[in-house]
């Protein structure tokens, strides 16, 4: 008896000292180690994943699991008739994170906004340099020479001015770039002489505050007691950095996580099956295409390329690439994003009437071309290579003899935006919900200058359409030009929309409140553990 | 000996200056441009592309890099990641605790069983042991350990549930990081259950990294053993009638492992390297699957930086196990 008291004693002695406290504790398994912790200087998801979606909050954001917009930071905003000036109105009593490295000694303010932006707009901001001064995003999204004033009217409203009217502002400002950093902490640090902790020590306003990061381990937050929508009500939330997806999955089985990233398509049947888990599926915010480059022959010939498309057995493709993870495309957006039309039918399977195409186009003879294929696996395209060979077999049915051509990926995307291929697989996934930001960098006369036009194609009518629906603000109006544009693409065919990735997300199903993003993104708020 | 001492020392360092520029130009040789692949599908203007170019110092001809780089490295500068603006040689030692606690525990773990299989292999030679180990070893190290660590997992882990699939500790503890090792680490936190789970997580890792040196010290120790046994001052130990055993462990076994300790020495750069398959399967935040992530990125400051220290770990490693060897085969150093 005596014995197995002091054994419990010791046990108990054991257990307490390091267990983390109390309140519910999710694990995440995620991908990969995040690049920093801010996302202003990521170009990742998974340092988007560790950082903006779970430590900071923007003036908009994205409704969870859509890609809506509502407010965030700012309560509500205006723009003026113009179309130039965007007035937003702050939420008062915002609190900051108290974390081991700081204590913040006011609300969240207009002055933070300033900052946040100011750092990345002005090359003579004392933080620009910080970090490298490589802000992808914001440059990707022209914000330099959109935004030309930042003005702070009173502590709780900003205006931001544009170069030119441009209604995916307002989308932009949900994107992870446009996190909102605390401009306290900034000065408090560049006070003590390492500015560079902003960016790897965050304090942010969000629902997860930062607490600890071990490089390829974990990272671990816990919920922030003052959360402006309310305390969340998951205490604990670990990153498990697993970057071998079977093991992932086989800490999922074992419920070491609750939550894991990117399944292999190849196991996503057995999780089906598995009673323990859950896995939920949307089309990713995304399109893989088949570019033909209209400025060779015969690609200039739109009779040809209409038989391209009639030619290709899109279904047998997918099937075969994808393994179920794909979904036919038949415009260049995806069905998620508003303005997608569906009254569109897309070519069918037809090599009988491809050859006459052909015939009608003087090339009876048939031609030689090449197939760029993507050396590596992205969401839109996980095998490219294959994907390749399949449309290489489909052309060699109607006498055109095709070479799959390959690089390594820097150097294919350069060549490729030289303009030296003839036909080209690649792909795209979107930022931030706007049909804009699809047509404007893939298919306008703009991006065949610069080369990420990838069919080299500009059209003056689609020009004119998206050009229209970038400067209206009424989204209306805009649905119908972009619904017109689809048109164009559709009757001038510079590229063949192939698929749309189907996007899954599995989890035990202790997890509750879990949504899916369209983004490609995961957000912890608002999920609980039972 | 202090001559040997010497000339061992002396050959350090060319070697050490080979290994910079292999590492400087290897990875340059590769095909992939470190900013393009930053900027993916979306693309970066020429002017933006130039800039970036000045700012990383790709600019200016690569001899000139080199130069700079080596001046550097032998001020203590490894530089700075490209991809998470941290200096190389931080990122290094505070991943390497986690690979040296990895790889001490297979090595520990190799000793242990394939020392004394080997012995007993070759005492009992031509046995139904003897074959076992030989094959066993034989299997062990023609296993590819990327197989063999996910076959480890499926059955211990997902199907009989015994052991964790991956990482180090239980979610559940949160241990302060004081040394990086996390054997230690629990312990100085005073945590019995702790250390315990730490112990469990090394189990799986610790043998799929340890199988291949294990096979390799059976197979070394049996040969050895065999050749020693055959030696005319075994015959007569046994002629004096000493006890089987005493004629093996006394006389024999110290003779045979003097072989086997260069064998040992030599098995770091395989345990190195076999640790990029091993952290990555079991995600296990040590310095291989820095390396690999870094190789993939492009990363030139942290692969080169990486790949220096690495060898040099095992530079300094085989001339210690050499210098060993000499003093404890006096035959060598003689020489």
């Amino acid at each position: 008896m005596r014995k197995t008291l002091a054994l419990f004693a010791l046990l108990s002695l054991a257990q307490t000292p390091l267990l983390a406290s109390a309140g519910s504790t999710l694990v995440y398994c995620s991908e990969g180690s995040p690049e920093a912790f801010n996302p202003q200087l990521a170009t990742s998801g998974t340092t988007f994943d560790a950082s903006s979606r779970q430590i900071y909050n923007r003036l908009v954001e994205f409704e969870i699991g859509t890609t809506n917009i509502g407010p965030g930071l700012a309560e509500r905003w205006s723009v003026s008739e113009d179309g130039k000036i965007y007035t937003f109105h702050l939420r008062k009593g915002v609190k900051f994170h108290t974390t081991k490295y700081f204590t913040p000694t006011r609300d969240f303010n207009a002055d933070d906004v300033i900052f946040s932006f100011d750092r990345q707009r002005k090359k003579d901001h004392p933080y620009h340099s910080v970090g490298g001064a490589i802000y992808k995003y914001f440059d990707d999204m022209d914000m330099v020479n959109l935004i030309t004033d930042l003005k702070k009217l009173d502590d709780y409203t900003v205006e931001f001015h544009l170069a030119r009217p441009e209604s995916p502002f307002i989308a932009n400002m949900a994107m992870d770039f446009a996190s909102i950093l605390s401009a306290e902490y900034g000065d408090q640090l560049m006070k003590a002489g390492n500015p560079e902790r902003i960016d790897l020590d965050p304090v942010g306003t969000g629902p997860f505050f930062f607490r600890r990061y071990e490089k390829d381990a974990f990272i671990r937050y816990r919920a922030h007691p003052q959360y402006w929508r309310g305390r969340e009500k998951l205490e604990n939330l670990v990153f498990a950095i697993t970057v071998d997806p079977s093991v992932r999955y086989a800490r999922l089985r074992t419920g070491e996580c609750h939550v894991m990233a990117y399944p292999l398509p190849a196991d996503i049947p057995a999780m089906k099956k598995d009673p323990a888990l859950v896995v939920t599926s949307q089309p990713g915010l995304n399109v893989g295409y088949w570019a033909l480059n209209v400025t060779k022959k015969p690609f200039d010939d739109v009779r040809v390329r209409r038989a391209m498309a009639h030619a290709i057995n899109k279904a047998a493709i997918i099937e075969a690439v994808f393994l179920g993870t794909g979904q036919a495309a038949k415009n260049p957006i995806p069905p998620t994003i508003w303005s997608y039309n569906d009254a569109i039918q897309d070519y069918d399977y037809n090599p009988e009437r491809a050859r006459a195409l052909l015939k009608e186009a003087g090339l009876d003879g048939g031609f030689q071309t090449d197939i760029w294929a993507m050396p590596v696996q992205r969401p839109y395209n996980p095998n490219a290579r294959k994907m390749a060979e399949m449309i290489q077999a489909d052309l060699k049915k109607v006498g055109i003899e095709a070479k799959v051509v390959s690089y390594e990926w820097g150097t294919y995307l350069q060549k490729s935006r030289e303009g030296e291929h003839q036909t080209i697989l690649l792909g795209w996934t979107g930022d931030n919900g706007d049909p804009d930001n699809f047509f404007g960098p893939l298919m306008s006369c703009a991006a065949a200058k610069t080369g990420n036009n990838r069919a080299r194609w500009c059209d003056p009518e689609f020009d004119k359409l998206i050009t229209e629906a970038r400067m209206l603000s009424d989204k209306a109006a805009r649905t119908r030009l972009y619904e017109k544009a689809q048109e164009v693409v559709h009757r001038e065919l510079p590229w063949i929309s192939v698929a749309h990735s189907i996007r899954y997300q599995p989890s035990r199903s202790s997890v509750k409140g879990l949504k899916i993003d369209p983004f490609g993104g995961i957000y912890f708020s608002g999920v609980t553990v039972e | 000996m202090l001559l040997h001492l010497f000339r061992r020392i002396g050959l350090v360092i060319p070697t050490f200056l080979g290994i910079t520029v292999l590492a400087f130009f290897l990875i340059r040789l590769a095909p992939g441009d470190p900013i393009l692949l930053l900027a993916g599908e979306r693309g970066v203007s020429a002017e933006r592309y130039e800039q970036l170019r000045i700012q990383f110092g790709f600019d200016r001809s690569l001899w000139v890099q080199y130069w700079d780089y080596l001046t550097s490295v032998l001020s203590g500068d490894l530089g700075v990641s490209v991809v998470s603006k941290t200096p190389v040689l931080t990122e290094f030692l505070n991943l390497f605790p986690a690979t040296l606690e990895l790889a001490t525990v297979a090595i520990i773990f190799a000793v242990l069983i394939g020392l004394p299989a080997g012995v007993l292999a070759a005492v009992r030679r031509n046995s139904l042991f003897d074959y076992a180990v030989m094959g066993t070893s034989l299997v062990g190290y023609s296993m590819p350990i990327f197989w063999w660590a996910l076959l480890l997992v499926l059955l211990f882990s997902v199907n009989l549930g015994w052991m964790p699939v991956a990482g180090r500790l239980d979610f559940m503890y949160d241990v302060e990081p004081v040394t990086g090792f996390m054997l230690v680490d629990t312990l100085l936190a005073g945590d019995g259950e702790a250390f315990r789970d730490a112990l469990h997580h090394l189990v799986l890792p610790a043998i799929a990294l340890g199988t291949i040196p294990l096979a390799v010290i059976a197979r070394m120790t049996r040969s050895s053993m065999l050749e020693v046994l055959r030696e005319d001052y075994v015959r007569t130990a046994r002629a004096k009638g000493l006890s089987p055993m005493r004629v093996v462990f006394k006389h024999a076994l110290r003779n045979a492992l003097i072989p086997v300790v260069t064998v040992i020495g030599l098995q770091v750069s395989v345990l190195l390297t076999g640790a990029i398959l091993t952290e990555t399967i079991f995600s296990w935040p040590g310095i291989g699957k820095w390396l690999l992530e870094s190789i993939y990125r492009r990363d030139y400051p942290a692969v080169q930086g990486g790949v220096l220290i690495v060898a040099s770990i095992v530079i300094i490693v085989n001339t210690f196990v050499d210098i060993l060897y000499a003093v404890i085969n006096p035959r060598i150093r003689r020489r």
